[in-house]
C-alpha cells in the first residue's frame, strides 16, 4: 500500500544523486545558497563531561499566508525543542529578540543578536507552492563571525512538516558539533496499561495489555503496531530495513518474530524446537541473533535471514542470553551466569574465544554494543539497585550513568552519544504506583530527560536515522 | 534464610482458591483504580462439586505452585513435597496433561528472567518425571516476570512471584 519514493539531494551546481526513501512521504532537498567554509568557527565539543549549552536563537519561520505562518511557527518550535532536549543548545527566549523574523529578508543585523548573547541564529521561511507542496528554507548563521553556516530548502507534502523540522535540527546539530544528529529517528517500544488506568486492553494472556508501539524520538506520532491480543516483548529495529524483531506469545508459544512496519506483515524467525527470545539484528541487518531455551537451558543462536540457516554459538549449561553483535559483525557480547552470577562475556561471531569482560561487583545484564563500536551499554544490578552503565569492549572504563529502584534495557541513539532506557517505579501493595516510563541520558551521564508517552512504556529501541 | 517465609507462603497458596489472574475486562471505565492489575481471584469454580482431575482439584486438593529463592531454580523440601503430591495426583488421573509455567519476580532483567522462568518450569518438570510421570504429559512455558500474582514491590510479593505453576492443559491459562 505504500510505494517506494525517491529522495533527492541537490547541492547547487554539483552532480545530483539519489537515495531510496522507504516511507510514505517524499522530501526533496536542495542547497539554495552555497555554504561558506568558515574558519575558527562556532563548534560544540560534545565529548566533554559537562557542556555549557550554546545560546542559539531559533526564530519563527515566516510565511505569507496564515497557513504558511502556522507551519513556520510549528517547525521552528520543533527544531528548538529538539536542540534544547539534546542539552547542547539553549534556545533563547523569543521575547528577548530585538530583530523580528519578518525583517530578516537577507542578512540579519548581527549586532542585534550579539547584544542578547546569542551565538548561533536560525531563520527560515515556509511557503506552500503551486503544486500544494510545502517549501521550507532555513539558514544557520554564526552571529560572531557574521557568516552563514548552512542554507537549505526542502519540499515536502505538508503533513510531513514535523519530519522536515527534525531533519533541519539534525543539520544544525551536525554543523555545530561535527557529529551526526539523531532527531529524525523513531523509537519502537512496548506500550502497556498504566497504574492510573489509561491505555487498558488487558487479557488473561496479556495481563498488562502490552502492545508494540512506535513513535518519533520526541514522543510524537505515536501509534500501535499490534492489537494487544498477544503478550509482546523486547522489540529491536533493523539497522537497514523498516523491520522490527521482537518476541511474542502469539498462540501462547513464545517465539521471536519480525514485523514489517510498512506492510504490517509478521513472520516467525526460524524454526526452533524451544522458546526463542532476546532477539537483535546484526548491524548489517543480515542476521538475527537471539537465545533459544530448550529443556530448561538457554543458548545463543544466529539465523541468517537470507539463507534461513541457523547456527548455535554457545553450548553451556548456564543461561546465555541478551546477545548483541559488534558493528563490524566480528564479536558478540552477551549475558551469562556460567560463572555463578550474571556477567558480560565477549566471544567471536563463530562462538569461539569466550572471555568474561565484566569484573565489578554485582550482576551485569542486557549488553548492547554502541553503533560506533567503542562502548558497550549494560544494565547492572547491585545491592538491590539497578544501574545503566557503559564500559569499553575489553571491560575497562566502566562508568555508571543512572541509578534507581529499577532501570533497564539501554538502547543507543544512532550517533552513539545518547542512551534511552526505561524506569519502573515501585508498585504499592494495592497495585498503585509501578509506572514504567522512558528516559534518555547523555553518554556523559548528564541531561536525563523523560520521553513522554501516553501509556506506560518499556523496552525502548532506537531506530537508525530515517531513510 | 527465607525458608520460613516460603513455608508460610506455600501454606497460604494452598488455601488460595485458584490461580489468580488480572481481570480480563478491557472495557472498564477510565475512572477506575488499578484493580485490574491486582491479583483478584478468578471466580471460576463454584465451591461445591470439584471434579476429580480438574484444574480446581489440582489447585485446592494438591497445590499447583512451587516457590523458589531469588535467582535460584533448585527445589526445597516444601517444593518437593508439593511436586510429590502432584505426581501422585497425575498418577491417579492418567488422562490429564499439564503445562508448567515458570515465573520470576521483578528483581531481574526481562530477558534473563525469561531464561530463569524456563529453568524453574523445567526443574519442576524434571522432578515429576523422576517420580514416574511421563514427560509427554508435561509442557513447559516461561513467562519470566510478565505475569506476577502479587503486585507489591516488596519481599513478600517477590517471594510469591518466584514460582512454577502447574496447570491442567485445556483448562485455560
Amino acid at each position: 500500500m505504500r510505494q517506494t519514493i525517491y529522495f533527492r539531494i541537490m547541492p547547487l551546481s554539483s552532480k545530483m544523486w539519489t537515495r531510496r526513501l522507504l516511507g510514505s512521504f517524499a522530501v526533496l532537498l536542495a542547497v539554495v545558497v552555497l555554504t561558506s567554509n568558515a574558519h575558527a568557527e562556532l563548534k560544540i565539543d560534545i565529548t566533554r563531561g559537562t557542556v555549557e549549552p550554546l545560546p542559539i536563537a531559533v526564530t519563527k519561520f515566516i510565511g505569507t499566508t496564515v497557513d504558511e505562518a502556522n507551519f513556520g511557527k510549528s517547525i521552528s518550535d520543533v527544531i528548538a525543542m529538539d536542540l534544547e532536549r539534546s542539552g547542547l543548545f539553549k534556545p533563547a527566549d523569543s521575547r528577548a529578540f530585538i530583530q523580528t523574523a519578518e525583517s530578516m529578508n537577507s542578512v540579519p543585523r548581527f549586532g542585534d543578536w550579539r547584544v542578547i548573547d546569542v551565538q548561533a541564529l536560525v531563520q527560515g521561511r515556509a511557503e506552500i507552492v503551486d503544486d500544494g507542496r510545502l517549501r521550507i528554507e532555513f539558514r544557520l548563521w554564526d552571529v560572531f563571525a557574521e557568516q552563514q553556516m548552512i542554507g537549505l530548502a526542502y519540499f515536502t507534502v505538508p503533513d510531513n512538516w514535523r519530519r522536515v523540522a527534525h531533519i533541519i535540527a539534525d543539520a544544525i546539530y551536525k554543523r555545530l558539533t561535527g557529529e551526526d544528529g539523531y532527531f529524525d529517528t523513531r523509537i519502537v517500544y512496548i506500550a502497556q496499561q498504566s497504574a492510573t488506568g489509561s491505555c487498558r486492553g488487558t487479557t488473561p494472556l496479556n495481563p498488562f495489555g502490552k502492545r508494540l508501539a512506535i513513535m518519533d524520538q520526541d514522543g510524537e506520532n505515536r501509534r500501535y503496531l499490534t492489537d494487544g491480543s498477544s503478550l509482546v516483548l523486547t522489540p529491536r529495529f533493523s539497522p537497514t530495513l523498516q523491520e522490527i524483531t521482537y518476541m511474542s506469545y502469539h498462540g501462547n508459544v513464545p517465539r521471536v518474530y519480525i514485523f514489517n512496519i510498512d506492510t504490517g506483515h509478521q513472520e516467525v524467525v526460524g524454526d526452533f524446537p524451544g522458546m526463542t527470545f532476546s532477539p537483535r539484528f546484526s548491524y548489517d541487518g543480515s542476521t538475527v541473533i537471539m537465545s533459544m531455551a530448550k529443556d530448561g537451558n538457554s543458548d545463543i543462536y544466529t539465523l541468517d535471514l537470507r539463507t534461513r540457516q541457523d547456527k548455535q554459538l554457545t553450548r553451556h549449561s548456564g543461561i546465555d542470553t541478551s546477545p548483541s553483535l559488534s558493528p563490524d559483525g566480528k564479536f558478540v557480547v552477551f549475558n551469562s551466569d556460567r560463572g555463578g552470577a550474571q556477567q558480560l562475556y565477549v566471544m567471536g561471531a563463530d562462538g569461539g574465544n569466550v572471555r568474561r569482560i565484566s569484573h565489578g561487583k554485582g550482576r551485569y545484564a542486557t549488553p548492547v554494543w554502541s553503533p560506533r563500536g567503542d562502548l558497550i551499554a549494560f544494565t547492572k544490578l547491585q545491592g538491590g539497585r539497578f544501574f545503566i552503565g557503559v564500559m569499553r569492549p575489553d571491560g575497562t572504563g566502566e562508568r555508571l550513568l543512572a541509578e534507581d529502584f529499577k532501570i533497564e534495557a539501554p538502547t543507543w541513539a544512532p550517533n552513539g552519544r545518547v542512551l534511552m532506557f526505561f524506569r519502573k517505579e515501585r508498585t504499592n501493595d494495592d497495585g498503585t504506583g509501578g509506572r514504567s516510563r522512558l528516559f534518555t541520558i547523555d553518554l556523559t551521564g548528564h541531561n536525563e530527560r523523560e520521553v513522554t508517552t501516553l501509556c506506560d512504556a518499556s523496552d525502548p529501541a532506537w531506530s537508525p536515522l530515517n531513510p | 534464610m527465607r525458608f520460613n517465609i516460603l513455608g508460610v507462603i506455600a501454606a497460604v497458596a494452598l488455601v488460595a482458591a485458584c490461580e489468580t489472574m488480572p481481570e480480563e475486562d478491557a472495557t472498564m471505565d477510565s475512572s477506575g483504580d488499578s484493580s485490574e492489575t491486582t491479583s483478584a481471584a478468578a471466580d471460576t469454580d463454584a465451591p461445591v462439586g470439584i471434579m476429580p482431575g480438574s484444574e480446581a482439584d489440582l489447585v485446592v486438593n494438591v497445590g499447583a505452585r512451587v516457590y523458589f529463592d531469588f535467582d535460584r531454580f533448585d527445589l526445597n523440601d516444601v517444593s518437593r513435597s508439593t511436586l510429590e503430591r502432584q505426581a501422585a495426583w497425575l498418577s491417579a488421573n492418567p488422562g490429564v496433561r499439564v503445562a508448567i509455567e515458570g515465573h520470576c519476580d521483578e528483581r531481574g532483567t526481562r530477558e534473563y528472567n525469561l531464561a530463569l522462568g524456563e529453568r524453574r518450569a523445567n526443574a519442576a518438570k524434571d522432578y515429576l518425571v523422576a517420580l514416574g510421570v511421563s514427560p509427554d504429559r508435561i509442557r513447559t512455558v516461561s513467562y519470566g516476570e510478565e505475569r506476577p500474582v502479587a503486585m507489591g514491590s516488596n519481599d513478600v510479593a517477590w517471594s510469591q512471584n518466584r514460582r512454577s505453576v502447574t496447570t491442567v492443559e485445556g483448562a485455560g491459562s
